[in-house]
């Protein structure tokens, strides 16, 4: 079979990909970006926290702190070209005694260090004045304006859409199960038998970033994962703060935090487990108690009674808590960017312009494209549209006045141009339109879904699924015969 | 271009609520604009293909689409303008004008005028989120109505082997559907001691199949990677569940009946004030909200067991916004408050001067063969009356007539309480 020899394969269509797959298709450079799951964020990043950090969490000294000062400065002009949703609306870091004021005094200076810009010590008068809904007793804090809030997930579709537009090749369900090398480049092969061929192999395969590491005979480590469990309050929770609440840290992550989701709910979390099954995204109720009674402690009106939903994420460690994004030593033409943690999607652009070095550095060649488009079309959301707008709209498309969630505001045609777009399942769907995402979790919705999934694609029902192979929705078609319900049912 | 019109009453919802009430206050002659979210009205009802609907209001045992029916035909036959496929996104008022914007394919965004609005959107269900059951996050978990609505109108079958969480009557519904689909019913598992749905279901859809029950147990883990692959049950010991006792079912399918939540984020946004205890609306004896003009009536304002009765206090409804929509109906100035007191989950309407004879509904939150409901003012017991079969699936409706009443205190709440 004879194909097409790209230039680089990017690993992985998580945030880094992503941000990486963008970045590089500004250059004359022929780019694939290969992903196991059935759609784009669906690993790590859909679990992310959505949050831009404020830059004074770690040492100057790590290369994490250096990428997530860098990456946090680059959100302005990265939202103004791809809308994505996202708000530098400030994080606050709450402390309750004089021990833990100490903590964050370590934190102004390691921050004031880092280069920051805007850290203010506050007094409890101050901290109070900022963030009225915290617990009275907090003893001050630390305010960091320049730390944001950010959709994860529509982070990640804005820059693969923007990649795509500019000539990446996104392959979904291509998890990579081999590789050789041939001459000048790696024959990569997918556990179902596809072959990509490129010269430059970036692996950004967040969790299997080792596994993926091995296949290519690359430097061998251990990515370990660090469950991280959220809880998701309704919109109209009295708890929503103004600003990212963070406690004062103590240990390996950064504490059970209050969020302020950009989508207009109220995120609570993460939990910070080490564990050893990467695919294991269960969630406990020990955890759960423990959650709440961290978050209301900082916030008293977090309520478990506005709990919408509850998901687990997890964290790609390694065990020198930096990230490792490197050229393989072993083997030529192979960068390494793993144990992406935190600040991993605060840092994910200037992740990608490091990588974009790393790869010159090590003999690509990279020219600018004369004719490339940073650009995409910002679309309003229903909710953020007024009267006037939304005539507008339906009189162009009828399938804009079909609102099909109720809960976030999601017209039909939103849920057809997702379609349309490639995502097929109701979890792609879901993150890519909010469809599902608010208080009902898809109670109303995923019938009027399935049916437009079915007509706009021509497959029956039975066909799709939550989140690809095995997660199908129904298990058959109601037959005319009573006590027969095997026809057509996937297996 | 934005339509305007202007319609005598807006009724929200044409489920069982909204369609009684606009007949209700079309009969009387007025213009009325009703909405709903669907192709059809009919609500829930029209997936409830099951019989037992219609025994009070028309003495007969109908399915959910055949009492639907009635009233479609009912309303079609009377100034009354649907407007099907158009979701309310907005109510605000204006003096004693409310405008409701809406939107829909075919008439994009309206700005509806109107004296008189009936809320009638009914509830959701209670999902998975809300009472946060521990594990993995597969496909085949859905809520009873979900599941019910892909069986009996789209024809497609959830799963093969389900485990039902909760027994509220979607849930026992679901059960027997399920069986006679072929698939398998492994068991249903209700958190608390006794049943939630009505004794009726519990022999019809789970003893005459031997589908298990399990009372004071939960289902404290859910398993499988991509689609649902078991779930873990526990006894309960003094509400806490017991690990050592638990066991796995093996199940593809998870439903959810766990009960139901009255949906008013519109009432929220036209600045009514809700009831914490039934999530509805606080409403008078003339089922008008907080806001003046603004009436509510079926599950919107408190769950119902029965069609039969959102359908009667539907029609009450109607009856008071025909009254306010001719100047009859006047705000009472000394309203005195309804409480739940012992043994109470809620009492409805919320606020009264009882000026006539006045339905009161109330759910138990005890058990017992025999109670005595009474009526206190302060330390003076106004009303008692003596009930049979109290249990919190069943709702106590007592009415309180003015002449035995008369002595009533404005200043003091009126206390609701079982012994």
């Amino acid at each position: 079979m004879s194909e097409t020899i790209h230039d680089v394969a990017v690993i992985g269509a998580g945030v880094c990909g992503a941000a990486i797959a963008r970045t590089l298709s500004a250059y004359h450079l022929s780019i694939a970006l290969l992903e196991k799951e059935c759609d784009v964020a669906f690993g790590v990043s859909k679990a992310n926290s959505g949050i831009v950090h404020g830059g004074f969490h770690h040492p100057v000294s790590s290369l994490k702190a250096k990428l997530e000062i860098a990456g946090n400065l680059m959100f302005e002009k990265l939202h103004h070209e791809l809308g994505f949703p996202y708000k530098r609306v400030g994080v606050l870091v709450v402390a309750f005694s004089e021990e833990e004021m100490k903590t964050v005094e370590h934190l102004f200076t390691q921050g004031e260090e880092n280069g920051v810009i805007g850290l203010e010590l506050c007094s409890a008068g101050r901290i109070r004045a900022l963030e009225p809904k915290i617990n009275p007793d907090a003893a001050g804090g630390l305010f960091a304006p320049g730390g944001g809030i950010i959709e994860p997930y529509g982070f990640v579709f804005a820059l693969v859409e923007c990649a795509q537009n500019n000539g990446c090749t996104l392959k979904t369900d291509f998890e990579v199960a081999g590789a050789v090398r041939q001459d000048d480049h790696f024959i990569i092969s997918s556990r179902s038998g596809e072959t990509v061929s490129a010269r430059f192999v970036i692996n950004a395969a967040g969790l299997f970033a080792d596994t993926v590491s091995d296949i290519f005979s690359a430097e061998p480590y251990t990515i370990i994962p660090r469950k991280g469990e959220e809880y998701l309050l309704d919109r109209n929770a009295k708890a929503f703060p103004d600003h990212v609440l963070f406690p004062v840290p103590a240990g390996k992550s950064k504490g059970i935090l209050v969020i302020p989701t950009v989508e207009g709910t109220t995120m609570v979390g993460p939990t910070a487990i080490e564990v050893t099954d990467k695919e294991s995204l269960d969630t406990s109720s020990i955890n759960l108690d423990s959650v709440f009674t961290h978050a209301k402690h900082m916030l008293p009106a977090v309520s478990r009674r506005d709990i919408i939903t509850s998901f687990a994420g997890m964290r790609p460690t390694l065990a020198s808590g930096d990230f490792y994004i490197a050229p393989s030593e072993k083997v030529p033409g192979f960068i390494h960017v793993a144990g992406i943690q935190s600040p991993g999607l605060t840092a994910s652009p200037a992740i990608a312009e490091y990588v974009k070095d790393l790869l010159k550095s090590i003999g690509c060649t990279l020219t600018e494209k004369e004719h490339f488009n940073a650009m995409l079309p910002r679309k309003k959301t229903m909710r953020e549209r007024d009267s006037v707008s939304m005539t507008a709209l339906v009189e162009k498309d009828p399938r804009y006045g079909n609102i099909f969630c109720r809960c976030e505001t999601v017209s039909e045609a939103q849920i057809v141009e997702a379609i349309h777009k490639g995502h097929r399942t109701l979890d792609g769907i879901k993150f890519y339109t909010r469809a599902g995402m608010g208080r009902c979790q898809g109670g109303f919705c995923s019938y009027k879904i399935l049916k437009i999934l079915a007509r706009e694609t021509g497959l029956p029902i039975t066909a799709f699924t939550k989140r690809g192979t095995g997660s199908h929705i129904v298990s058959g078609k109601l037959s005319a015969t009573l006590f027969d319900n095997n026809e057509s049912g996937p297996t | 271009m934005i339509t305007s019109r202007t319609f005598d009453t807006v009724v929200i919802g044409a489920g069982a609520a909204g369609m009684a009430a606009a007949a209700e206050i079309a009969t009387a002659g007025f213009h009325v604009a009703m909405f709903d979210r669907e192709e059809y009205c009919g609500g829930i009802l029209l997936q409830c293909i099951h019989n037992g609907f219609g025994l009070h209001q028309f003495g007969a045992e109908l399915t959910g689409p055949e009492y639907a029916e009635t009233f479609a035909d009912t309303v079609r036959s009377l100034p009354v303008d649907f407007f099907p496929e158009t979701t309310v996104t907005d109510i605000t008022k204006n003096d004693s004008i409310i405008i409701i914007t809406t939107c829909s394919p075919r008439s994009g965004v309206m700005e509806i005028r109107t004296k008189a609005v009936v809320l009638a959107m009914g509830c959701r269900e209670r999902n998975r989120g809300n009472i946060g059951i521990p594990g993995s996050r597969p496909s085949g978990v859905f809520t009873a109505g979900l599941a019910q609505r892909l069986l009996n109108i789209e024809g497609y079958i959830p799963g093969k082997k389900a485990v039902i969480i909760g027994s509220g009557d979607i849930g026992l519904i679901m059960a027997r559907r399920l069986t006679w689909t072929g698939s398998k019913v492994e068991a249903v598992v209700e958190i608390l001691p006794h049943p939630s749905g009505l004794t009726r279901n519990i022999v019809q859809c789970l003893e005459d199949f031997s589908i298990p029950l399990y009372l004071s147990h939960s289902v404290t883990r859910i398993f499988g990677k991509n689609r649902v692959e078991g779930v873990e049950i526990a006894p309960l010991e003094n509400g806490i569940p017991i690990p050592d006792k638990a066991w796995t079912v093996k199940c593809d399918t998870v439903l959810l009946s766990v009960g139901l939540i009255p949906e008013n984020e519109l009432s929220v946004k036209a600045g009514i004030e809700l009831h914490p205890n039934t999530g509805g609306p606080v409403v008078d004896q003339h089922l008008m909200t907080t806001v003046p003009g603004i009436f509510a009536c079926g599950n919107v304002l408190h769950v119902h067991d029965l069609v039969d009765f959102v359908t009667g206090e539907a029609k009450r409804c109607g009856k008071h916004v025909t009254s306010y929509l001719t100047g009859n109906d006047t705000v009472p100035e000394k309203n005195i408050a309804v409480e739940a007191g012992a043994n109470i989950k809620y009492v409805t309407p919320n606020r009264c001067t009882i000026d006539g004879d006045l339905p009161f509904f109330m759910r138990s939150l005890i058990i017992r063969e025999s109670a005595e409901l009474s009526v206190s003012q302060g330390t003076g017991v106004v009303f008692t009356k003596k009930i049979k079969h109290v249990r919190p699936a069943e709702m106590i409706s007592v009415t309180l007539a003015e002449k035995g009443t008369a002595a009533l205190d404005p200043s003091q709440p009126l206390t609701f309480s079982l012994r």
